[in-house]
């Protein structure tokens, strides 16, 4: 095939890959733009084969390789619970940082394979383009085997810190920049080879002192970097369905940090730099004088939301922790018999990454249209009967309107108190990721359910 | 002066950069899970480049290092392939409308 003819044919996978993103603006046309996205990937890979035009033995072995890496593939996607899906997207970010590795290691052993000119003397575009693509590559790889064993719970999610930290990873960065530099002028592999293993190593430091709760930040992080890995290899390999992917990837990624600092109220840097962790300690613990709580059973709460006429429900991670979705939905179905409108208010950050609750939700079959976001659903809080609110905490503090000396204040929150009477699912009054007192647990129409919120909501569901 | 073919794949590169910043801020919040699967399927597309390096040089020496390289990079591309697009499908069908 004409390298003129293929190069069509990848700008058509780039736009097919556009179209899958696109689907993704509702439920409904989402599917759709799923297959759009498998055709652009059909396309890629078929021309690749008629490209290259070997179809000796080499190409038995490469169709052989692609099986076996898709049944794994394959068999993960289908095993996976919906828990579980940040690691899951963690670990398959790795495996696009080490595919870029990879791939940009063979054009650098191989120039002339990619028509990049000849080993040693690889053209000084194709240099920088592909040690970009194996720098970003690198950290995006061994970041991401961070975030996987953090998140699933292999190492502990606190911050480790230690002296020195920022300054040595910006020594280390600016070493990436120099060595990218001085491989341009010598084309030595062993320069080569340190780079990527340097990159290795900044991938570790960049993730190692982020906590466990800013996770979502983390990932949304690792999606932008593989796209901008991928991007690099698109400019080396001069290919176009990779470049509009990366720039794709690279952007959505980007966009996607931004939500989730803002849900946060945090700037990006700040959770990069790993801020939170230091100011937790030095908070004193006022809260501690006691307060008064009024506290309840579920026969209690059963009685409120079975006479109300409108129920919101607050998830939080706490909620998918306990495993208690299923629950909560036939909590919801009981009510609804009853006649009691219920909805759903999601916070941007109320999962361990963006648009994890709602897919847990989805998954127990609550419909998608009684699901709502921050914006969408704070206002009706003040016409609303009773707000359950499970697994979540901070993101339903009122303090972060009213006290400007709270580490959380300007963050955006749920109105939860706004509502006639407010039921909290919590095992006891201890704080939340942010470490402070949650001033909704001593409000007058607060009734504290103490308990595990599955069980708590299977009681309600047997007492309705 | 004749422009530099970079200059073009440049410009692809900084438009799409604006065409993903629109098309992405249009995803509904509630699909931002699917959202990251599947860019993580399609940036996989970087096995086109495992594959022209798997199969660089003539067939009598099929397993040098270089293709090497590129048959492991064809085994990491393809879990994310399969795995991206089997598990966004998978979630898409949860998705469902209130019944009337």
């Amino acid at each position: 095939m004409s390298a003129n003819l293929s190069a069509l044919f990848y700008l058509i996978s780039g736009i097919l890959f556009i179209l899958a993103l696109r689907g993704l603006s509702s439920p409904e046309t989402s599917r759709q733009g799923n297959y759009f996205g498998i055709a652009g990937m059909l396309i890629s890979i078929i021309v690749t084969f008629l490209t290259v035009g070997n179809f000796d033995k080499g190409f038995i072995y490469v169709l052989i390789f692609l099986l076996i890496g898709g049944s794994i593939g394959a068999i993960i996607a289908f095993r996976i619970p919906m828990t579980a899906m940040p690691e899951l997207v963690a670990g398959f970010h790795s495996l696009v940082g080490l595919a870029a590795v990879f791939v940009a290691i063979s054009a650098f052993l191989k120039p002339d394979a990619f028509n990049l000119g000849s080993a040693g003397n690889i053209k000084l575009a194709s240099l920088i383009e592909m040690s970009l693509g194996a720098a970003i590559g690198a950290i995006t790889f061994s970041g991401s085997i961070i975030a996987f064993l953090k998140l699933r719970g292999i190492m502990s999610g606190s911050p480790i810190t230690f002296k020195g930290q920022h300054i040595i990873n910006l020594l280390l960065g600016l070493s990436i920049l120099f060595l990218i530099y001085y491989l341009c002028s010598s084309q030595s592999s062993n320069i080569f080879w340190t780079l990527v293993i340097i990159s290795f190593l900044v991938g570790i430091l960049l993730i190692i002192p982020i906590g466990g709760a800013d996770m979502p930040v983390v990932i949304s992080m690792l999606n932008s970097y593989s796209g901008w890995a991928a991007a690099g290899i698109g400019f080396t390999l001069e290919n176009t369905a990779l470049i509009i992917t990366g720039a794709l990837v690279g952007s959505s990624g980007a966009i996607l940090s931004y939500i989730m600092c803002k849900g946060m109220n945090r700037s990006f840097f700040n959770v990069i730099l790993g801020g939170w962790g230091a100011t937790e300690q030095t908070l004193d613990s006022k809260g501690n004088e006691q307060k008064p709580v009024k506290s309840g059973n579920a026969d209690d709460a059963a009685f409120l939301m079975k006479n109300a006429s409108s129920v919101i429900i607050v998830p939080g991670y706490g909620m998918a922790v306990a495993q208690a979705q299923h629950a909560l939905r036939e909590m919801v179905d009981a009510l609804k018999k009853n006649g009691v409108k219920v909805s759903y208010a999601i916070h941007p950050v109320a999962g361990r990454m963006p648009g994890h609750m709602n897919v847990l939700l989805a998954e127990a079959n609550v419909p998608y249209d009684e699901v709502f976001e921050l914006d969408e659903i704070n206002n009706d809080f003040a016409n609303c009967d009773v707000a359950y609110v499970i697994g979540a905490n901070d993101v339903t503090n009122p303090i972060a309107k009213s006290d400007p000396q709270s580490p959380i204040y300007g963050m955006p929150v749920l109105d939860v108190e706004k509502s006639k009477s407010v039921l909290f699912v919590k095992r006891s009054l201890s704080p939340g990721y942010a470490g402070i007192d949650n001033d909704l647990f001593y409000r007058d129409n607060t009734l504290m359910l103490f308990a595990d919120a599955k069980k708590m909501t299977e009681e309600i569901v047997k007492s309705l | 002066m004749e422009i530099d073919p970079f200059i073009f794949r440049l410009s692809i590169f900084i438009l799409s950069i604006f065409v993903g910043y629109y098309v992405v801020w249009s995803v509904t919040p509630s699909l931002h899970t699917p959202l990251m699967s599947v860019t993580n399927a399609i940036s996989s597309v970087i096995i086109v480049g495992a594959i022209i390096a798997a199969l660089a040089g003539t067939s009598d020496n099929l397993f040098e290092t270089s293709n090497i390289f590129g048959f492991l990079a064809i085994i990491l591309a393809a879990v994310n392939i399969f795995g991206g697009f089997l598990v966004t499908q998978r979630m898409l069908q949860m998705y469902k409308k209130k019944k009337k």
